[in-house]
């Protein structure tokens, strides 16, 4: 379980986009471009990619307009094969998660991210272990109430045998303790499920809980990665992002994160993907995208090139063995 | 009064003279759609949705909202002028509107019917505005249980309650079911029914299969039937319009009953055409003069058309508080909430107030607005009727087809909607409803969703249908109604062993 998410490395990286700035991009769009998302409206997706068409628009930063278009359907598969059909055509931008390593798997999509072309990674989503604000305090607490429970406790979620679902197995691993797992449509829906007391905890994104959270209706465990949120601000009453501690802190050695990426359809020129890599790099500087990380509480990472491909190679390394470990995978 | 507040911030959203000229646009669309056979309100909401994307939600929203109120006014004109009703609830309109219009009486008919959608609709609206606020909190108690309980509800109600064949009913439902079905298992993670094809990976899209169902199907049948559409000329004047309200007291009553209906039968979802029937055969039961009714009796226009419209808005509710529609176009509206990323729900009122007030304070308004529209422009809209059928059927089924394919962007789906066109087309010959297919095809996924959700929570206990008050009574009800039939017979049979036994 161990994975190296190196900030360092990816600012270094950054650092090394900018002395090499690349001359003058040749090509440009000469339509509208589409960025596609491959989840619903309103989701942690959709909103990243309105962040990024509200960044480009405001900072003028392309000259053709950014339209976002939602391809939600089939838990997301929808979006993949549209990418996947769409050879050549670098007017579309898929606004990828691990969903690329993880539907080929467990519903045998016809789908492999090889076939795109990959521009750059813009961030890393965190996963929190929330419960609600009535239940247990504590990660101990909420490990030994779930053990002590008569009837499983209820893990809700978004979608089966995804990052959920995955890292619900994975705290079953770890402790011992039973979760049934219950796959809803959305994280807000997942949220919504745990203010109203119908399921015991959630492993929601940052983004998915933060307005139950600053409501007071949901309390925030841990978080699953080996460092805390750099974010100090506060943000309910009184807690910052930074004060949730580590799971591994609090003796719940599960670490997961997520990316957020932007790809290419395949078949597209030298010159495509470089005003793209250009574009995207520009973004990662701009106010909105620094505003939107922090309120988000992502990690702002940007990688591409040659980093990035060595990042998605380990990346879908890991998706996969943990996928195989979970016993996700479709015969 | 907390409502209230809300509710004058809500207009303070609204008063703004972008909104009030988006309001009257989609007013005139609405009516426009209502007018046209084949159309009617929910398609026209389908087919107009893409154009409100790129607006921000509370115009978007008032927009969509003023088409739908617009279609439900539209719908009357055609049925009192024309026989044709314009939309399915206008179907018990014609009963007495059009031997109105054949006296000579078209205006008054008119009058009438868009005064009293008025009257049904303001009541509909009180009782949002001051129920709203208690929905919300109380949805919270909504879990994947008492989820399915409220669907089984509504499936129940339309086998035990429909007035269609009950093996027809649930024939249709089952079919939808089973269309449901196809595209990604949200459950298992699991792709099912798609044989391998990349379109059917998104599963088929209600709105493209009602627009098939409805829009399609009717415009077949209207060309089997050579129908040629011929209309009089109709204006209305103000002595006509005066001469109408100053009678309306005398039908207090009717008004007060149909309103009711129609607001029960919107939030406990039935829809507006069993409530207009409902309003027009209990006006005629409870008259002092049954006889006269289908003959051109004003009251007549008065029941049915309160009744719908008093339905139509309330149907409103359980999309907004709970995310479940009560009607297809809420049904539509629902979808349309969901690409604007407000997700309806519990906490909708609690994190979108702004919205919801402002929707709702469009309700008033839009359909104040509408009132004085439709009465000053009867005569344009019933010339669209002048135009030979020739000529308006291709722009149908054109709109139609675009209606179809900017939902996702996608030809196949305008082959599918043909397709469902000719099933409509098929289902109507032979007597098998289509509401069933459609609330299938709509709740379908939900339900077994809710069910499955329910049953990995309790472990596989049938008894969590009845684990606390609420989803408890839901569910009985559902058993009740789906055996309603069946129930009212064997009363029937007591009482009449009864009363010998008094004797």
């Amino acid at each position: 379980m161990k994975h190296v998410r190196n900030t360092i490395k990816a600012t270094a990286a950054l650092a090394a986009m900018l002395a090499s700035a690349p001359a003058i991009a040749a090509w440009e769009p000469t339509k509208p471009v589409e960025i596609v998302v491959a989840a619903g409206a309103g989701g942690a997706s959709d909103q990243m990619a309105r962040m990024m068409q509200a960044a480009i628009q405001k900072n003028n930063l392309m000259k053709q307009p950014m339209v976002v278009s939602l391809k939600g359907g089939a838990s997301g598969a929808e979006a993949l094969m549209y990418m996947k059909s769409s050879d050549g055509d670098a007017n579309k931008v898929l606004i990828a998660y691990s969903l690329i390593y993880m539907l080929p798997l467990s519903a045998k999509i016809p789908f492999n991210w090889r076939e795109l072309t990959p521009v750059s990674v813009v961030a890393m989503d965190q996963f929190v272990l929330w419960d609600n604000a009535a239940g247990p305090k504590t990660v101990k607490e909420f490990i030994a109430a779930a053990k002590a429970a008569a009837s499983p406790f209820k893990m809700g979620g978004t979608g089966s045998k995804r990052e959920d679902h995955v890292l619900t197995v994975f705290m079953e691993q770890k402790t011992g303790a039973k979760f049934s797992y219950l796959p809803y449509k959305s994280g807000g829906e997942a949220a919504t499920q745990l203010v109203g007391n119908h399921t015991e905890a959630n492993v929601n994104n940052p983004s998915e809980n933060l307005e139950v959270w600053r409501a007071g209706q949901v309390r925030a465990l841990c978080v699953f990665d080996k460092e805390r949120i750099s974010y100090k601000t506060k943000v309910t009453e009184t807690q910052s992002w930074n004060d949730i501690p580590t799971c591994k802190e609090e003796g719940l050695d599960v670490q997961y994160l997520m990316l957020r990426a932007m790809f290419l359809p395949g078949k597209v020129t030298a010159e495509q993907v470089a005003f793209y890599v250009d574009l995207f790099q520009k973004v990662t500087q701009t106010t909105e995208y620094k505003e939107y990380m922090e309120k988000q509480a992502l990690k702002p990472v940007f990688l591409t090139g040659k980093d990035m491909l060595k990042f998605l190679e380990e990346d879908d390394k890991l998706n996969a063995s943990l996928m195989n470990q979970a016993g996700f995978v479709a015969k | 009064m907390e409502a209230l507040g809300l509710l004058m911030h809500g207009f303070a959203v609204l008063l703004t003279w972008k909104t009030l000229t988006l309001m009257m646009v989609g007013l005139v669309l609405g009516i426009f759609v209502g007018v046209l056979p084949g159309l009617g309100g929910p398609n026209g909401v389908a087919i107009l949705l893409p154009l409100t994307f790129t607006m921000d939600p509370t115009s978007a929203i008032v927009m969509l909202s003023c088409i739908y109120w617009g279609a439900l006014f539209g719908g009357a004109i055609t049925s009192i002028l024309f026989n044709i009703p314009g939309e399915a609830w206008s179907v018990a309109t014609t009963f007495d509107g059009y031997p109105m219009a054949q006296q000579g009486r078209a205006a008054e008919a008119l009058t009438a019917a868009f005064t009293s959608s008025f009257i049904g609709s303001l009541a509909a609206v009180l009782l949002i505005t001051f129920l709203a606020p208690m929905i919300s909190s109380f949805a919270l108690k909504f879990g994947p249980p008492e989820f399915f309980s409220v669907y089984l509800l509504t499936f129940c109600s339309f086998v035990g309650l429909g007035r269609e064949a009950k093996h027809k009913t649930v024939i249709s439902m089952s079919l939808g079911l089973l269309l449901a079905g196809i595209g990604m298992d949200t459950v298992s993670g699991q792709l099912r029914m798609t044989f391998g094809s990349n379109d059917l990976l998104r599963g088929v899209n209600f709105l493209v299969a009602v627009i098939g169902l409805f829009g399609i199907s009717e415009i077949l049948l209207t060309m089997e039937e050579r129908l040629a559409l011929r209309g009089h000329a109709a204006g209305i004047s103000l002595k006509v319009v005066l001469k109408v309200w100053r009678e309306l007291p005398r039908y207090w009553v009717t008004l007060l009953r149909s309103s009711f209906i129609g607001c029960w039968l919107g939030i406990t979802p039935g829809g507006a055409i069993a409530a207009s029937f409902m309003g027009y055969n209990l006006a005629k039961r409870f008259s002092k003069d049954p006889e006269s009714f289908g003959k051109g009796r004003i009251e007549g226009v008065f029941a049915p058309e309160t009744a719908a419209h008093a339905s139509g808005t309330a149907a409103l509710l359980p999309m907004l508080a709970l995310g479940i529609p009560g009607s297809g176009t809420a049904a539509i509206l629902l979808g349309g909430l969901m690409v604007w990323g407000l997700n309806p729900g519990p906490l909708l009122f609690v994190e979108h107030k702004d919205f919801v007030w402002g929707l709702i304070a469009s309700m008033y308004l839009g359909n104040v607005v509408g009132l004085v529209l439709v009465l000053t422009t009867v005569p344009i809209f019933a010339s669209i009727l002048r135009v030979p059928f020739a000529a308006v059927a291709p722009m149908i089924v054109v709109s139609c087809a675009i209606g179809a394919y900017a939902i996702q962007n996608a030809m196949f789906d305008i082959w599918l909607m043909l397709g469902f066109g000719v099933v409509g087309y098929v289902f109507k010959k032979i007597g098998i409803p289509l509401a069933p297919f459609t609330l299938a095809l709509v709740l379908g996924n939900r339900a077994e969703d809710a069910f499955r959700l329910s049953m990995i929570g309790a472990g596989g206990d049938m008894k969590v249908f009845w684990s606390n008050g609420l989803v408890g009574s839901i569910t009985t009800l559902a058993i009740v109604l789906l055996f309603w039939p069946v129930i009212e017979r064997v009363f029937a049979g007591a009482g009449r062993l009864m009363r010998p036994a008094k004797a």
